[in-house]
């Protein structure tokens, strides 16, 4: 299988807080993997790193064999812009609270970046955006503004808009936090979806059941640590660590 | 004196006045942006002598500052006043009015969620870009309202050039109201004033319309 991604020894503090102490990960291509743990736990620091939206204090950060950051005494050395920009190329993030462009309608938000960004021709992304809004099941709402869609519906539009650009990896950071709960299942559908379609994930969630059936990978974090990882199987139904078991217990008790 | 005489002596400054209006405009909304980029300057020496010059600007008359830009050169280094009193009355009014269009693009661009820019890294968009296809256009809906308060102030403001015996509308008006004793110039400008302003709002008031598809 070919790695995607590879997380080395990454560290960062926020104020001489640790937050995220010597964490280590990699995703295979195909591979969804999930990230569960309390809150404040650093795992959405973790995607923030990874999505370069942080800096790693150290550690090396590698796309597809190409170094974003390479640790080089204990200090994470970030490589030149255009580097970086080809690294961000390769993957794609699905913000919580879904950070649609409210100026633009639901087909520019879409088509935007990837005729900005990757130079694609119009029809050709014109053409891409009108599939993934059918894939989503938007294809009314092609013409409206976010403001004219519920919660669960952006949270779709954004999607597309992150697929459209191709990734090689989608990262979704807690994906349902902000929606009612009755919102939640369309969403986790789409990405149940992309899972049946070998798509590569990293998702942090708060939502056991749905991480259970989705996911070939569970991690569990605590206090900027990986606590345990393994299948969903061995993880969520059968922790060995006591902070997983008292998490989950937790979580499940709700 | 009649009415009617007053109105068209007045009238013929009336382009002046407008043209102090516009030129201003075109001038300190671009200089107002550069000054709050400066302002917003991780280097903590740009920001704070922009700072500090945006107090003065805001802090002292902007009477004072017309007289200090149209006679200061003569005074400091012995140069001739301007014969056409335009040039220094327009670069009074645009350092003056950037100064002020600079804190409002300032507020606009700080209330601008960071999510919006945090979108625009991940999917590729560089920091141009960003602030001019994402940022911006929502910065001037946003600020639109108090933009509309400034220009509307700025043109009563231009009056003002009556201190360097700038030939505009108010001008010619006390010019008038001196030799005639009559408060009726007055009055006539204070209508000018009040159309023009009537105009002003209308204009804005489309922008903020046409702005108003999304929220």
């Amino acid at each position: 299988m070919n790695t995607l991604l590879e997380i080395r020894h990454c560290k960062k503090s926020f104020d001489g807080k640790a937050v995220l102490k010597d964490i280590s990960l990699t995703v295979e291509e195909g591979q969804v993997l999930s990230i569960i743990g309390p809150s404040g736990s650093g795992k959405s620091t973790l995607l923030r790193c990874a999505t370069l939206l942080e800096t790693m204090d150290g550690g090396d950060l590698i796309y597809n064999g190409v170094y974003a950051a390479k640790d080089q005494g204990g200090r994470a050395v970030y490589s030149p812009p255009p580097v970086l920009q080809k690294v961000r190329n390769t993957f794609g993030l699905v913000f919580q609270n879904f950070n649609l462009f409210p100026h633009y309608s639901v087909l520019k938000n879409i088509m935007e970046p990837p005729m900005l960004v990757q130079k694609r021709k119009r029809e050709e992304v014109k053409e891409e955006a009108v599939r993934l809004l059918q894939q989503m099941g938007l294809s009314d709402k092609a013409d409206a503004y976010p403001y004219q869609l519920s919660g669960g519906q952006q949270q779709r539009v954004s999607i597309a808009r992150a697929l459209a650009m191709n990734p090689k990896i989608l990262f979704f950071d807690e994906p349902t936090s902000a929606l009612d709960p009755e919102l939640t299942g369309e969403i986790l559908k789409v990405i149940r979806d992309l899972a049946a379609r070998k798509m590569t994930m990293v998702i942090v969630t708060h939502e056991m059941n749905f991480a259970r059936d989705v996911s070939d990978w569970v991690v569990f974090m605590n206090d900027g640590v990986i606590i345990e990882q393994g299948k969903p199987d061995e993880v969520i139904d059968h922790p060995t660590q006591d902070r997983t078991i008292q998490f989950l217990r937790r979580i499940l008790e709700q | 004196m009649t009415l009617m005489t007053m109105i068209t002596k007045m009238g013929e400054g009336f382009g002046k006045t407008c043209a102090i209006f516009f030129l201003t405009l075109l001038f300190s909304l671009p200089l107002g942006m550069l000054v709050a980029l400066l302002r917003m300057s991780k280097n903590a020496f740009v920001s704070s002598v922009t700072r500090g010059v945006i107090s003065v600007l805001r802090g002292t008359p902007l009477m004072l500052q017309l007289l200090a830009v149209t006679y200061g050169p003569y005074y400091m280094f012995g140069m001739n006043v301007s014969r056409n009193k335009l040039i220094p009355v327009v670069i009074a009014f645009s350092i003056n009015y950037a100064a002020y269009f600079a804190e409002i693009y300032r507020g606009g661009i700080e209330s601008m969620p960071v999510g919006q820019y945090e979108a625009s890294q991940v999917l590729g968009y560089t920091r141009f870009q960003t602030f001019m296809r994402i940022i911006l256009p929502q910065v001037i809906k946003r600020i639109l309202p108090s933009m509309t308060n400034e220009v509307v102030t700025l043109v009563k403001d231009t009056s003002m050039a009556f201190t360097v015996s700038y030939q505009e509308m108010f001008t010619i008006g006390k010019q008038i109201a001196n030799s005639q004793t009559s408060f009726v110039p007055f009055v006539v400008a204070g209508a000018f004033y009040y159309v023009f302003n009537l105009l002003v709002d209308f204009g804005m008031g489309r922008l903020e319309k046409r702005l108003n598809y999304y929220r």
